[in-house]
């Protein structure tokens, strides 16, 4: 597998926007030439080159090329956007948008992201072995179809909104969360392992919310069900599964409705 | 100013008879001249190229409050659909809703020189004008809605056509709008009480009119005051199936009326958007829907007085925006999307909801092909405009895939066999596997610049070559000895048009954009008798109902309408 490494030279003013580090947009391209593509900051178009020294080449395909950054990207967006294979690995922090509309292949950041993670992404792996911010998983402004596809795990904690408008994939949280959690959520797993706050499962429809730790305030439009043993990310525990949102409309299967789910585990 | 010779090109322009002939086609101050009056023209080869008067759209929703809400409530529909601007263009985004600059660009690179607002609610009118004032290169006009406005309402309940005609002219004056508009009538009122208008003899609730004295009392007053554009009527129970009878129903209502005016229009009916209102059936489920297409359209085939436009369902995502809110809270419904709503005091009301026709459906497929067979049905192309009710049925940027369809049988079962997931099930329930007929380029002439040109009362400056008419020439790269092998040129060439000359301007040069032209407002100023009666009741609504006054419901001024053009009609008697 072709490997490209990026050395940040400098920081950004402003913030970089650069859609193109992608192994996708790499594929196929020298060192050289990925030093000329191009990046924005404001209305300005700068180069990668100019931000980064690049050592390595792309691969044959997007799933022979693995992107390496050494060195803080906190103010570099859109690491990852539309990737369809291969890998990134940041060796840092990233800025928003990391993953954004994501449907293969890997990001690995080993540092904390900003909000708008994994937006709208449908297949993949996204793994932060630090903290995320809010609007991880989540659906674009205005969208309908948030996170639909593959796996974000954030090992440390997550902002607000996370998983607003999801409809598939999964998303786990090591940490803690803020407030709004699977707001709209129409499909998929939400897994968080610390404490939640307040607006859990708000308006959801469909989908699966688990809370290992404590949640402030409970949406009131939940209610308790029953007491279940399950198996949820290789680990076994005892939870209590609530139903809602009630305020909601649900469909039916087989004459029954289908409720969102939230397990809080004892 | 420059003169223009275009050479070579093949000419079609059902006004002259002109049927693809290589005839030489003149622009000179402005105007179109003959061939022989041009003394140093510049030049254009049109050679290969398709040469037609500029289009002209007759129902479309490009500007106004609901369409800014549309674009407001969908970040999403402008997602990496920016366009940087180049040379004299300045950025361009959206799609279903796009920026006034992508709209004004989408219709130069359409080769379209007018197009209608279809629906501007007047208490909003000074935003809708603002919107076209910022729509550079073509020229436009707006309709009023009047089919719920209290006034109407209050003289159409006694039948009392002089003083709706008294409001009509004071408020076309008012608005700068141009014509008349009636969204779902009644219907839109009755909601305020949970109601609706789901047949013409249903009542509206305290009102106590139906929508057959609100329709026929409309074209009585459009026709008393001898306006250029027909009443141009969006039906009730849109989109509802079974609501082909309501539909033949409105249609008839123009039996009992005869065109006046002096505008060489000759239909007092428009019907607008036709494919939402043929629909038979009790459900959109396949073994219910089916097409009435044929039905409808026999009988504006057996009449001579009315118009209509196609409304096609284009299978994208879009956003549906109009006037008539109980469909649009129906929808909201039925999609479970986002649903913004409004109520405008006295007047009308709208609603606007994301929507997406999924070819993968039954009911879109079905949709799409209703929306063809109205085109492929008429007898007199002069009667149906192709639209797709920008953006309702599908985007603007459309318009072109529609011709394709309506051309080319192959295009349409490529449709059927590839793309709908129930073709053989739209095949069964409408009319469009029987239909083998394609429309010519003289024919799509008639539909999309002639004809709607004629019905709007404005033949006397667009829809054709003839001299003294308005120097609009557009020029599409389709040989139609040579391209007729493959439909998908004929979607290329009627969206990159070569050449658009506007108003004697250059606006499109070898494809590109490079002037944005000397855009348009047009109005309409009817003057009728005093009417002292009309004026105490416009004082007493303001004064008692409306939040604002007079003087802030006025569109006035260079600031709203920079460079009107102004009809003017004298109804007095």
């Amino acid at each position: 597998m072709a490997k490209v490494t990026l050395t940040p030279t400098q920081t950004p003013t402003l913030f970089l926007e650069a859609e193109n580090i992608t192994p996708d947009v790499f594929a196929g391209k020298s060192a050289a030439e990925i030093a000329a593509l191009h990046a924005f900051i404001g209305k300005t178009t700068v180069t990668l080159g100019e931000y980064f020294t690049i050592e390595g080449a792309g691969g044959e395909t997007a799933a022979d090329t693995t992107i390496v950054i050494n060195g803080d990207v906190s103010r570099v967006k859109y690491i990852g956007m539309k990737m369809t294979a291969g890998e990134v690995i940041v060796n840092g922090s990233a800025d928003m948008y990391v993953g954004g509309w994501m449907s293969g292949g890997k990001i690995t950041v080993n540092g904390d992201i900003d909000a708008f993670a994994g937006l709208g992404m449908t297949g993949g792996e996204l793994i932060v072995n630090g903290n995320a911010g809010n609007y991880l998983g989540a659906a674009y402004r205005g969208d309908w179809r948030g996170m639909q596809g593959g796996e974000i795990r954030v090992s440390g904690n997550a902002g607000s909104d996370v998983g607003t408008f999801m409809r598939g994939g999964t998303i786990i949280v090591g940490g803690n969360i803020d407030v709004h959690v699977g707001t709209h959520m129409e499909g998929g797993t939400i897994i968080v392992k610390g404490d939640a706050k307040t607006r859990v499962g708000g308006q959801m429809v469909k989908g699966t919310i688990y809370v290992y730790g404590d949640i402030d305030v409970m949406m009131p439009g939940f209610q308790y069900r029953n007491d279940v043993d399950l198996e949820v990310d290789g680990e076994e525990g005892h939870f209590a599964l609530y139903e809602g949102d009630m305020g909601e409309r649900h469909s039916k299967r087989k004459g029954e409705v289908i409720y969102g789910q939230l397990y809080m585990k004892y | 100013m420059t003169e223009y010779l275009i050479k070579n090109g093949f000419v079609y322009d059902p006004i002259l008879g002109i049927n693809g002939d290589k005839v030489d086609v003149a622009v000179k101050d402005g105007k179109m001249v003959d061939a022989g009056d041009v003394a140093k023209p510049t030049i254009i080869d049109a050679a290969g190229m398709t040469v037609m008067a500029a289009g002209v759209d007759v129902h479309a929703h490009v500007a106004g409050p609901k369409v800014n809400v549309g674009r407001n409530f969908r970040p999403e529909d402008k997602l990496f659909r920016g366009v940087a601007g180049t040379g004299k263009k300045r950025m361009e985004g959206g799609f279903s809703v796009p920026t006034v600059l992508r709209t004004a660009y989408l219709y130069a690179r359409m080769g379209f020189g007018f197009s209608m607002e279809a629906a501007m609610p007047p208490l909003y009118a000074r935003h809708t004008h603002e919107e076209i004032r910022d729509t550079p290169i073509i020229d436009q006009g707006a309709l009023p809605v009047f089919g719920n406005n209290w006034f109407v309402l209050e003289y159409l309940k006694e039948n009392e056509v002089e003083n709706t005609a008294a409001y009509i002219a004071w408020l076309l004056n008012q608005t700068k709008g141009f014509g008349v508009k009636c969204v779902n009538p009644g219907g839109t009122e009755s909601w305020g009480w949970g109601m609706n208008c789901e047949t013409v003899d249903d009542v509206v609730p305290y009102f106590d009119v139906t929508p057959r004295q609100i329709v026929s009392g409309l074209i009585a007053a459009d026709e008393y005051l001898g306006l250029p554009h027909c009443m141009h009527v969006h039906g009730n129970s849109l989109g509802e199936p079974g609501n082909y009878e309501i539909t033949l129903d409105t249609l008839k209502i123009a039996e009992d009326y005869k065109p006046n005016n002096d505008f060489g229009r000759e239909v007092v009916l428009h019907n607008t958007h036709l494919q939402f209102h043929c629909y038979g059936g009790e459900s959109y489920a396949s073994k219910s829907f089916e097409s009435k297409s044929k039905e409808v359209v026999e009988y504006v085939n057996s009449v001579d007085n009315i118009s209509y436009d196609l409304g096609v369902v284009t299978l994208d995502e879009t956003t549906t925006m109009t006037a008539d809110g109980p469909f649009e809270h129906h929808l909201s419904h039925m999609n479970n999307l986002k649903w913004a709503n409004t109520d405008v005091e006295l007047e009308t009301g709208s609603g606007i909801v994301p929507f997406i026709y999924n070819p993968k459906t039954f009911i879109a497929g079905a949709q799409w092909a209703v929306g063809l067979e109205c085109g492929l049905f008429i007898k007199d192309p002069m009667r149906a405009y192709i639209t797709t009710d920008a953006p309702n049925a599908g985007p603007l940027c459309r318009y072109p895939r529609v011709y394709k369809w309506l051309m080319s049988v192959k295009a349409r079962d490529d449709m059927l066999d590839n793309t709908l997931k129930y073709g053989d099930k739209v095949r069964e329930r409408c009319y469009i596997g029987e239909l083998d007929r394609e429309i010519s380029l003289y024919e799509l002439a008639m539909m999309t610049r002639a004809g709607p040109a004629k019905t709007l009362g404005l033949g006397h400056m667009f829809g054709s070559l003839k001299p003294g008419l308005e120097g609009d020439v557009a020029i599409y790269p389709y040989n139609p000895e040579t391209d007729t092998d493959d439909p998908e040129k004929i979607e290329y060439a009627f969206g990159n048009s070569a050449y658009l000359i506007k108003g004697g301007r250059m606006i499109v040069k070898e494809g590109e954009i490079v002037d944005m032209g000397n855009k348009r407002t047009f109005w309409v100023d009817a003057k009728v008798n005093e009417n002292p009666m009309v004026e105490r009741d416009i004082a007493e609504k303001f004064r008692r109902y409306y939040t604002v006054t007079q003087n802030n419901y006025t569109v006035e001024g260079p600031h709203y309408v920079p460079n009107p053009y102004v009809i003017e009609v004298d109804a007095t008697r």
